[in-house]
């Protein structure tokens, strides 16, 4: 794509690129690689508190507490962001706060908010997925994929 | 008048007789609050919406900027203004309220200076005797038509640009104190193929080049004429790249005189990343800040470049590349 768009440009406009890039600030790619791990690893233990809470007091067993948890993770999540909180929690974070279901629920929550003054109909209900909608459309799409192999391999491949 | 290809000269030097600037509460911590005339403490500004708090902003700039020539509404007889929302709604609602005639203007961030020319052009040629003009944008209001939900918490890249919330507003007479418009040089579009969003500075600062070294050569003065030349949201990374793009064309600049608006706005260690930029971040540095050094006495000479990204969240999408433009604006201390 980049090479098929370059191709495209004139000499000068390579030349300049060339030397813009030389002066660009590049993404701190091995510290954010670094806070997000611990950031991520760290929602993921409040996530194992949560779900170990759910089955200790509940009645919950391993397979069954995911939901709940879930859930739990969302709703915080739904403060954190109404609050104004989650977005610069995600500037120092990054993939930490996007990978986990939370950043799922902040992409949701944080359109529902803003779109808010347009309307609950158009809105709300028509902003609500703008980011969040292509993980939902391409993750369901891969998972009956998944499953297509899995059962031709089970009919066929006699596994 | 017309000198070169490009550039006006205003023989009969318009006045800028008045501002007005308004800016929000990240701007009030920053590195320029008192020379605002009015700050907000809340990004909501009383209102229900962010686009009817950035119609706030311009419409109080520009009341503050009349109310401060001690004139009437009915005496500005043009205002010339825009912003980045689409369809410059929030500049049409202020002329609604203001009841001036009215031309709304799109230039992205380099809206201010591309007013300004305009204006200083109309009132040299006898055709108004008081014009208002102003730039506006609001970081929640634009940061949603351009970029993700406000509270969306995505990662932005250290080369990213901060929208300002502010308002800037000038009147403009052919009579009156104040420091005067001397020149203008007309930008063109110079679009090099940068295509991130995120990297407006890098688009930008050739824009600017082109301007300054046209504005120079045309206006047959050297860079050390201006006591300063300002660029409107270059930021870090762009102005980095416009002192190394005039190094090579073999421009002397001097680099303790070449400043930048996004970069004079917000105090270090604000999270700015690059800078600041929008429409409103040029209007309140250059109608605040830098008018009132000239009116200390300061500076006598400033050359201020206002630069301007043409994008649109569709083109970003669609993968095209940015067109950029800058205009310039010089403003001097001294008898008519």
């Amino acid at each position: 794509m980049s090479n098929n768009r370059k191709k495209n440009l004139t000499s000068i406009q390579q030349q300049y690129q060339t030397f813009a890039k030389d002066r660009e600030k590049k993404r701190p790619v091995f510290k954010n690689c670094i806070k997000a791990f611990f950031v991520g690893g760290f929602i993921c233990t409040i996530g194992q508190a949560i779900t170990t809470f759910y089955m200790y007091f509940f009645d919950f067993t391993e397979q069954t507490a995911g939901n709940p948890t879930v859930a739990t993770l969302i709703f915080i999540t739904m403060l954190l962001t109404g609050f104004g909180v989650y977005d610069h929690f995600a500037q120092f974070a990054g993939a930490g706060t996007a990978v986990p279901v939370t950043g799922f629920g902040n992409a949701v929550i944080s359109a529902a908010i803003e779109h808010r003054t347009e309307g609950f109909v158009l809105g709300v209900g028509g902003n609500m997925f703008k980011l969040a909608g292509s993980v939902i459309l391409f993750g369901v799409f891969s998972a009956f994929v998944i499953a297509l192999i899995k059962t031709i391999l089970i009919q066929w491949g006699g596994l | 008048m017309l000198t070169g290809h490009r550039t006006w000269i205003f023989e009969n030097k318009p006045v800028i007789v008045s501002t007005g600037t308004v800016g929000g509460p990240f701007e009030a911590n920053g590195n320029i609050a008192d020379d605002f005339d009015l700050l907000h403490s809340d990004l909501w500004m009383q209102q229900d919406s962010f686009e009817k708090a950035h119609k706030l902003l311009m419409e109080e700039a520009c009341i503050k900027a009349i109310e401060k020539a001690g004139i009437q509404k009915d005496q500005v007889q043009f205002f010339l203004g825009g912003d980045l929302i689409n369809q410059i709604t929030p500049t049409s609602f202020t002329a609604s309220t203001l009841g001036t005639p009215y031309f709304g203007l799109f230039g992205a961030c380099s809206t201010s200076m591309e007013g300004l020319a305009l204006g200083a052009f109309l009132i040299n040629a006898k055709g108004a005797n008081y014009i208002l003009t102003g730039a506006a944008s609001h970081n929640a209001a634009v940061e949603k038509q351009f970029r993700y939900p406000t509270e969306y918490g995505g990662q932005k890249p250290p080369t990213a640009q901060w929208t300002v919330t502010g308002g800037g507003a000038a009147l403009l007479s052919n009579e009156g104190d104040g420091p005067r418009v001397t020149s203008a040089t007309i930008g063109k579009v110079v679009d090099m193929g940068m295509s991130d969003p995120f990297n407006m500075g890098g688009a930008m600062a050739p824009a600017a080049v082109d301007t300054i070294e046209a504005h120079l050569k045309e206006r047959g003065v050297d860079s050390s004429y201006y006591d300063l030349i300002v660029t409107g949201d270059l930021a870090t990374i762009g102005r980095d790249i416009a002192l190394d793009l005039f190094k090579k064309h073999n421009t002397p600049i001097d680099e303790q005189r070449f400043l930048d608006c996004g970069l004079i706005i917000y105090r270090e260690g604000q999270p700015v990343q690059a800078g600041g930029s929008g429409a409103g971040c040029s209007a309140v540095v250059t109608y605040g800040h830098l008018l009132n050094r000239m009116k200390s006495g300061e500076l006598n000479r400033i050359l201020v470049v206002a630069t301007g990204a043409l994008l649109s969240p569709l083109t970003t999408q669609q993968n095209q590349s940015i067109p950029c433009i800058a205009h310039a604006v010089s403003i001097e201390n001294g008898g008519a």
